[in-house]
């Protein structure tokens, strides 16, 4: 059986889709979320004491890195949705990158936000301009121009071309924040991020982490499906679908 | 469980960044719902205004003009 894929290109196609994919994707993130907690805050004692004792503020690693990392993941879903509407001129496709921005917005600010909390107890400052530091910022600054850029040009296609363009433009951004910890010489470039093998955090507290990071993600999918569907509603309003979706919804 | 609340002395740090995280996703589904819901309103109203009132009420409309002239 073949699957015509560029049917759920199609807004009216989508959005019952996204709908009915909202409380699985909520669901699981909540589950996630509650998994990650209670592991990251009562099954890692441990970690307290050891070899390599930490203090109590290490458990902000169990949201500080799973935001850091959802806020370049979803930079790069909103450069490719955006290259995507560009190449094929996909309405739904513009939708996907506007419904993305505000969701990875508040991780970027969030990996900055907890970074700090975390800097302070850790390297003694909130904050320094430390490459990895300087890069996240940008990237925040980066979709905060997104979205101004969008909301800034009335013509809608217009609006979303400018926007899209942007959002490629600043692509650049992600490998540089990526590669941040790469410093060749300590003596020249004093980095506070350090580079750290996945393979030497501890299970226990790789595993909180990466049941986190599924949580935002999943968490990401339904934010964006709900916001996508506002996006669809407000921009098909005129279409004879809408009509029928509203009175069903408007009643429920 | 005071133990658990103070996390070494350092609650501040430790629920700043945890109470931030989990209460700005709050405050996005929050406002997601609000938005729906204005949106579904303005379209509902939109709808009212440009169907044509009949005697009725709102009954399922009736073929009109080419529907139905054809024989």
């Amino acid at each position: 059986m073949t699957i015509n894929w560029f049917k759920f290109a199609s807004p009216a196609a989508f959005y019952p889709i996204a709908g009915r994919l909202i409380p699985w994707f909520g669901g699981i993130a909540a589950l996630l979320v509650l998994v990650s907690l209670y592991w990251g805050f009562f099954e890692t004692a441990d970690q307290l004491g050891g070899s390599n004792p930490q203090k109590e503020y290490y458990r902000i690693i169990f949201v500080h890195v799973p935001t850091a990392w959802m806020s370049m993941w979803l930079y790069l879903v909103l450069a490719g949705w955006s290259a995507i509407g560009l190449v094929f001129n996909t309405r739904l496709s513009f939708m996907m990158a506007k419904a993305v921005a505000p969701t990875g917005a508040i991780f970027t600010f969030l990996a900055l936000w907890t970074g700090a909390l975390w800097g302070r107890p850790s390297w003694g400052t909130y904050w320094d301009w430390d490459p990895r530091l300087t890069s996240e910022l940008l990237l925040f600054f980066l979709y905060v121009g997104y979205i101004a850029l969008h909301s800034a040009i009335d013509d809608m296609r217009r609006a979303d071309r400018a926007a899209a363009l942007l959002a490629i433009v600043g692509l650049v951004m992600v490998p540089v924040i990526y590669l941040s910890i790469n410093c060749p010489d300590p003596n020249q470039c004093a980095a506070l991020h350090q580079r750290s093998d996945p393979g030497s955090i501890h299970p226990s507290i790789l595993i909180p982490m990466l049941a986190m990071t599924l949580a935002l993600w999943s968490y990401s999918f339904a934010a964006v499906f709900a916001r996508l569907r506002n996006i669809i509603l407000t921009r098909e309003s005129d279409n004879a679908w809408v009509r029928d979706v509203v009175g069903k919804e408007a009643t429920a | 469980m005071i133990e658990f609340l103070q996390q070494g002395g350092y609650a501040g740090y430790v629920w700043s960044a945890f109470g931030m995280t989990f209460g700005l996703l709050l405050v996005e589904i929050l406002q997601l719902r609000s938005s729906q819901r204005t949106t579904l309103t303005r379209i509902a109203r939109l709808v009212r205004l440009r169907t044509p009132r009949r005697k009725t009420g709102s009954g399922p409309r009736q073929p009109t003009g080419a529907a139905r002239a054809k024989p």
